[in-house]
């Protein structure tokens, strides 16, 4: 290994390495997998925790932020099973099918298994423990990157979801992926597979809440040929969160994406997402409401390897008090992607002086026939539109609750399946209403 | 008692001075005119009663029911019946019209300690009221002034004056942008709303709108000021006559 070394380790990515150490052998997975995890650890040894030397990293130092690595999640307790039935509310309101996890493990009696045609369901645990077909083909290859987060989680992954769509399945029921967390700080390493298959069609929401807890989180996504997918994200987690999307689409297949993060303390959201079949389209949406100190980063990489593909990024953050929200999109075009058209917005609210929004859009086009487009503002609220409001008896605190209401509500219209639309706007407006 | 006192009022806006010893009264019921040139601070004026933060008050005074309001947030004031029909009505992006009637009308009732409408009563209320001012259903389904000319705004404003029923209406230049048919049917809104309990200045640069809403009163303004007040005939003269004697006068 030619990379640096590094001399100093901080205490963070010692506890790492120990812990790696430790858990190695009873780690789920021998040989291929086993294999995998040594090369991954080896690259996360090579570089350590990322910092803000590293571009993609520059405004989420985690190795500054990250003080110590909490000890790998122990299996659940029955308390901790008891409250992950309550687990995952911000979605209750749409009919899904439940898949619970505490601690990044599953937990098969809180969940329903029931069958559907054309849905397999199973544990990333079992599923590599097994050798399973599915699993060997594409965990770690759906898009592979050198981000030592996505390294750490392939050495470590322990639990998540394995999920197969059969090609033509049209999903009856969405699936909600509940993640769930114990009393007790931990940190774990979840790696969940979805495969959706050519043709098929599926609604798949995830949703995370902890206390202090440490989550490395990684999500594979392969969307087949016709295939259409929409994919839901609610972050809402006090403790360290670390989550990637790894997403490859196939041909004339269509996406869409929503993040919703709101009062979570330390978020990172990176997705990676290659176009790799012409005439697709894909949408990645996001809302961050922040107070406190919560720091929320969105970092994406928009891969258009094939040409005739649509992309289109909006974000929306509203930050208050000490607010930190970063969005990085980078949207690469490669040279044979002629037709690509894309379009990127993001959108800062600031509500206090002390907040910051930084914004970084990046295109790389190497195809010369594409429409590529991006903005970015960040500002506080129009004076003039509060006063108007204020004039007709609104007081200030309503006023500016409406004006906020609109400002994400613009971005949360464009979900077009209504449960949920109705279920990220009830969870911003709860956000709204506790605003003191 | 009158209703409003303007007392010696002096605003300054980023150290520059806009009304300079303004001292106007309206009576209850009372409609007053107020006319003058570009420029003589007639829309500063309707800001600084409506309670926009802006304007830096040096001197004076602005009495409701013989009480300040100088410290009273614009929402505390709407709740007191001040209604402010903007010059340039400004669009709300993302709030519907509906949303917004709504929450201004159970706000001011709240503050004043009076019951919400419920939600039928509010909606026969609005679609009454609308259909007398010509404004579709359509048009309330959209976004605050969203997509409106600007004179459908206009409109829209004295929609909102006929819905919150305000004890004193300001309407700042509500004629210009209209053409002929929209000032009779915008007038006709305005003097359905005459009433003993609610008065009303109306500003304007032209005495046209004032052939339909005819004035108890007419106050020229210039550079700040209140520099002659009359009966209606006051309107007549300044259209033939302009305004440059006044300005002469308040130099
Ligand atoms: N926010 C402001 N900043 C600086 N000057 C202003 C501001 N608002 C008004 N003014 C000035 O004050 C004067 C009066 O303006 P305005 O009240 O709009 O007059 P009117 O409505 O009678 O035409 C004008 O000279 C205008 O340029
Ligand atoms: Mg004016």
């Amino acid at each position: 290994m030619n990379a640096e070394v590094r001399a100093i380790k901080t205490p963070a990515e010692q506890a790492l390495t120990s812990a790696y150490q430790d858990a190695r052998a009873a780690l789920p997975g021998k040989g291929n997998v086993a294999v995998l995890r040594d090369e991954a650890f080896n690259r996360f040894e090579a570089t350590g925790l990322p910092h803000r030397r590293v571009e993609e990293w520059k405004y989420t130092d985690l190795r500054a932020l990250m003080r110590d690595a909490l000890p790998l999640a122990a299996p659940a307790d029955a308390a901790a099973k008891v409250k992950a039935k309550d687990a995952g509310k911000v979605f209750a309101s749409v009919d899904c099918r439940r898949l619970v996890f505490v601690d990044g493990g599953f937990m098969p009696e809180l969940s329903d298994l029931s069958a559907e045609p054309g849905l397999t369901i199973g544990s990333m645990a079992a599923a590599l423990g097994k050798g399973d077909p599915l699993v060997a083909a594409h965990v770690g290859k759906v898009f592979e990157t050198d981000d030592a987060a996505v390294a750490l989680n392939t050495a470590l992954m322990g639990d998540g979801a394995v999920i197969h769509i059969a090609a033509g399945t049209v999903l009856a029921r969405t699936i909600h992926l509940v993640f769930a967390s114990g009393e007790t700080p931990s940190s774990s390493f979840i790696r969940s597979l979805i495969v959706v298959e050519k043709g098929a069609q599926a609604v798949i929401a995830e949703s995370h809440e902890s206390n202090a807890s440490q989550v490395n989180c990684a999500l594979e996504l392969v969307i087949g040929d016709g295939a259409q997918v929409d994919y839901f994200k609610a972050t809402q987690t006090r403790g360290l969160h670390v989550a990637s999307l790894l997403l490859t689409v196939g041909a004339k297949a269509a996406f869409n994406t929503f993040a919703l993060s709101s009062d979570a303390s330390l978020v990172r959201n990176q997705s990676f997402v290659r176009f790799a079949g012409e005439g697709s389209t894909g949408a990645l949406r996001g809302v961050n409401l922040l107070r406190g100190k919560d720091h929320v980063d969105t970092t994406m990489l928009i891969e258009h390897a094939a040409g005739h593909c649509a992309s289109r990024e909006q974000f929306k953050s509203v930050l208050d008090d000490q607010g930190h929200n970063v969005f990085q999109g980078k949207i690469v075009v490669k040279p044979h992607a002629q037709k690509t058209d894309t379009k990127m917005m993001t959108r800062a609210l600031l509500l206090s002086d002390e907040a910051e929004a930084d914004n970084k859009p990046e295109l790389e086009i190497f195809a010369d026939d594409v429409v590529c487009g991006h903005g970015a503002t960040a500002g506080a609220l129009d004076p003039g539109l509060k006063f108007y409001l204020m004039s007709r008896g609104i007081d200030d605190k309503q006023a500016e609750a409406l004006l906020i209401q609109a400002f994400i509500g613009e971005t949360i219209e464009e979900v077009a399946h209504e449960g949920f639309r109705d279920a990220l706007m009830t969870a911003a407006l709860s956000w709204l209403e506790s605003r003191a | 008692m009158s209703l409003l006192e303007i007392k010696n009022l002096h605003v300054e806006v980023e150290d520059k001075k806009i009304l300079n010893g303004l001292t106007l009264t309206i009576e209850k019921g009372q409609v007053a005119a107020i006319m003058g040139p570009n420029g003589s601070g007639k829309s500063t004026l309707s800001y600084v009663l409506a309670g926009k933060d802006a304007y830096n008050i040096t001197e004076g005074d602005i009495l409701l029911d013989g009480e300040s309001i100088l410290e009273l947030a614009p929402d505390e004031r709407a709740a007191k019946g001040i209604f402010l029909a903007f010059q340039y009505p400004v669009e709300v992006p993302g709030v519907a019209t509906m949303t917004f009637l709504r929450t201004a009308l159970n706000a001011q009732r709240k503050l004043r300690g009076e019951p919400e409408f419920s939600t039928p009563d509010f909606i026969k209320m609005v679609r009454e009221t609308s259909a007398k001012l010509g404004v579709s259903q359509e048009h309330l389904r959209r976004a605050v002034n969203v997509g409106f000319s600007g004179g459908e705004k206009k409109r829209n404003e004295i929609l909102q004056m006929a819905i919150l029923q305000p004890r004193l209406a300001i309407l700042d230049e509500t004629d210009s942008g209209l053409d002929i048919d929209a000032l009779k049917t915008v007038s006709e809104g305005v003097n359905r709303l005459r009433s003993p309990e609610r008065s009303m200045i109306v500003i304007t640069h032209y005495q046209r709108l004032l052939n339909y809403i005819v004035p108890d009163v007419v106050h020229v303004m210039s550079k700040g000021r209140v520099v002659k007040s009359g009966g209606k005939e006051l309107a007549l003269e300044l259209e033939a006559k302009g305004y440059a004697q006044y300005a002469d006068e308040a130099a």
